[in-house]
């Protein structure tokens, strides 16, 4: 069967994060499709909409659970436009998983550092979820999380709730706060003053890469190597098997080879514009 | 590779015919719109017979060449990757129902081909799109239905355009693997040699005798010729780390102003394989088709993600192109995604030269 094919899916749930930010929880048909779906935090399926295409999303759900598969979709486009009016019991395409996952095998017994930037970066959510369900077998959890405006903060609750649990610290900043804002304010970078971690801590990123650039200069300070910082890659994925070209970021096919790297790996050139 | 055989020129013929009976669609080169491309022979006489081609940078003109010389252009455009990788067809069938859909595949039901006077280089391009359709993780079932079991007649280049390099690619000018058959065009027939069971099958049924020892030397020596003369050359050494680290050079600006960024040198080349799939819907919107397009990396959506174009200029994406096909291309597949044959060279409207650039980029190293 060509890599192409893709599955259908009954939308069994769906939840709005916010306004344009949906969550929809959906199960495959086929039942043999199902039991041998086995997906790794931090991997993605391929989405389809029937008549207008197809678009990569992030599984936010447990991997210990692989008949059920969450994906948080911003609406952002012409295929993402049509989600917006999914409802449950409709039937959608998927296939997948592709890529590879977040290293949390790597990431056992040590202190963890998550950063990310921008709007609702839905691989992270992921891994938190992850991490909390197997709380025990990490140390202490950083959440590092800055915005440009207060109004790029979804998932207010979800942090204020990660906040109280034990051995997590939250830190959040914008750029430009208003009345409503009690957190940080600044750019990311400016918080690692206030963030103590041993040099064995292991850290995930999402973001725009210039503040992931700039976050692993501020880590290499605090001791951390390159080789211990992992970040997800955004580019054009179309075929997710690496024969379409698109998501090509040097050597490297951002779906299959990553998208998820070792900023060893990629640091040569990263976040500059053109590449 | 077994013994050279000497054959006739009217017994190439007979060779079509031969691949015809066993229900082979047999291919040559054909002058088109001043052009050659491969397309479906019956015989001898439907081929580009007594011409011959002049190529240069942006320039490519079919002329009365050699009477009765077959093999007298050395290519067009077209190279063999239209035929196993289709510049347009549909991958998948979704037919909606009631709830939800089916999917079907559509697998090409193409007929066994048979391409004649195919040059080394581009068999060693086919070698590559092979590398990359069927030997990486994901298998490619279009591609492989489309190029299973193709006969290749190969023809070693007794005549190079002035835009070919292969050997600074060491893709030819003789053709080493990949093919059934070889041929040698010499004034008094051929020379051929065959390099499977399937060219072992053909030229016994072709009853040909033992090529003379002075024809086989004559046949060796101008191709020897040829690869002594060829005159373009692109100089590979640091690759693929020259232009990794050349990425600040200051000829991408230079080369940028002169690209189009009109895509050509990525649809002739036999090995680009940049591609992008769209739906098309039936009129009734109960049927779509997957459809897979021949994509390039200098259209301006290629490297597109909302609010974010990570390569938004010619700069970017010229480099992108140049780097990916000379040095990236080694660390994925193994191998330069290049093979010599000058198809960018002669088919782009402005006459940008790789080889020039590569060059010039070397002669800068290291500069900003």
């Amino acid at each position: 069967m060509t890599p192409y094919a893709m599955h259908p899916a009954r939308i069994i749930a769906r939840r709005t994060e916010t306004e344009g930010i949906y969550t929809f929880t959906m199960r495959l048909l086929d039942a043999e499709v199902r039991r041998s779906y086995r997906f790794e935090a931090g991997q993605f399926n391929m989405i389809y909409v029937f008549g207008v295409g197809e678009v990569p999303i992030s599984i936010v759900s447990d991997p210990a659970e692989p008949e059920i598969l969450e994906h948080t979709i911003r609406i952002a486009g012409r295929v993402t436009g049509v989600m917006a009016k999914w409802k449950v019991g409709d039937i959608v395409g998927v296939r997948g998983p592709y890529g590879n996952g977040w290293p949390v095998n790597v990431a056992r017994g040590r202190d963890v550092v998550i950063i990310t930037g921008g709007l609702g970066c839905a691989p992270v959510v992921g891994l938190i979820n992850y991490i909390f369900r197997r709380r025990a077998d990490y140390g202490e959890l950083h959440i590092i999380h800055g915005v440009k405006t207060p109004n790029d903060l979804l998932y207010r609750e979800r942090f204020d709730e990660w906040r109280r649990a034990p051995r997590t610290k939250v830190y959040l900043t914008t750029d430009h706060p208003d009345k409503s804002w009690h957190y940080k304010i600044g750019v990311v970078t400016e918080l690692f003053d206030e963030v103590t971690v041993p040099p064995s801590s292991i850290v995930m990123m999402c973001g725009p890469e210039m503040m992931m650039r700039f976050a692993a200069r501020s880590l290499r300070q605090k001791g951390i190597t390159d080789d211990a910082i992992y970040l997800s890659m955004e580019r054009r994925m179309e075929c997710a098997v690496g024969l379409c070209g698109h998501c090509q970021y040097r050597e490297h096919f951002v779906c299959k080879d990553g998208p998820i790297f070792s900023y060893h790996t990629v640091r040569q050139r990263f976040g500059e514009s053109g590449i | 590779m077994n013994e050279p055989l000497s054959m006739p020129k009217a017994v190439l013929d007979d060779l079509i015919a031969l691949l015809r009976g066993e229900g082979l669609k047999v291919l040559g080169p054909v002058a088109n719109d001043g052009g050659v491309t491969f397309a479906e022979v019956r015989a001898v006489s439907d081929m580009a017979v007594g011409m011959r081609e002049s190529q240069e940078p942006g320039r490519y003109r079919l002329s009365a060449g050699v009477a009765g010389e077959i093999f007298g252009v050395v290519n067009g455009a077209g190279s063999l990757k239209p035929f196993f990788f289709a510049p347009e067809e549909p991958l998948l069938e979704v037919q909606r129902e009631r709830r939800g859909f089916q999917v079907r595949e559509t697998i090409p039901q193409a007929p066994r081909l048979a391409f004649i006077g195919v040059r080394a280089c581009d068999l060693a391009a086919i070698a590559i799109q092979d590398r990359i359709f069927l030997h990486d993780s994901f298998r490619d079932t279009h591609y492989e239905a489309r190029r299973k079991d193709a006969f290749m007649v190969a023809v070693n280049c007794t005549r190079c355009a002035p835009t070919c390099f292969c050997v600074s690619m060491k893709t030819g000018p003789e053709a080493t693997a990949g093919f059934d058959l070889s041929l040698t065009e010499m004034e008094d027939g051929f020379v051929v040699r065959s390099n499977s069971p399937a060219g072992d099958a053909i030229v016994a049924k072709l009853r040909l005798s033992a090529a003379p020892d002075d024809q086989i030397a004559a046949a060796q020596a101008r191709i020897g010729q040829r690869a002594a003369s060829m005159q373009r050359r692109l100089d590979t050494s640091d690759m693929p780390g020259l232009l990794y680290e050349e990425a600040e050079n200051p000829r991408w600006n230079d080369v940028a102003a002169r690209c189009l960024s009109c895509t050509n040198c990525t649809m002739v080349c036999p090995t680009c394989f940049c591609n992008t799939v769209i739906d098309v819907q039936e009129i009734d919107g109960n049927m779509s088709r997957r459809v897979r397009k021949w994509d390039s990396c200098f259209s301006l959506e290629h490297a597109h993600i909302r609010g974010i174009n990570f390569r938004p200029k010619i700069h970017d994406r010229y480099r992108q192109w140049l780097t990916h096909k000379l040095a990236s291309w080694i660390d994925q597949f193994g191998t330069s995604g290049c093979v010599g044959c000058g198809r960018c060279i002669t088919w782009c409207p402005v006459g940008i030269d790789l080889t020039e650039e590569v060059a010039a980029i070397r002669a800068q190293r290291g500069k900003r």
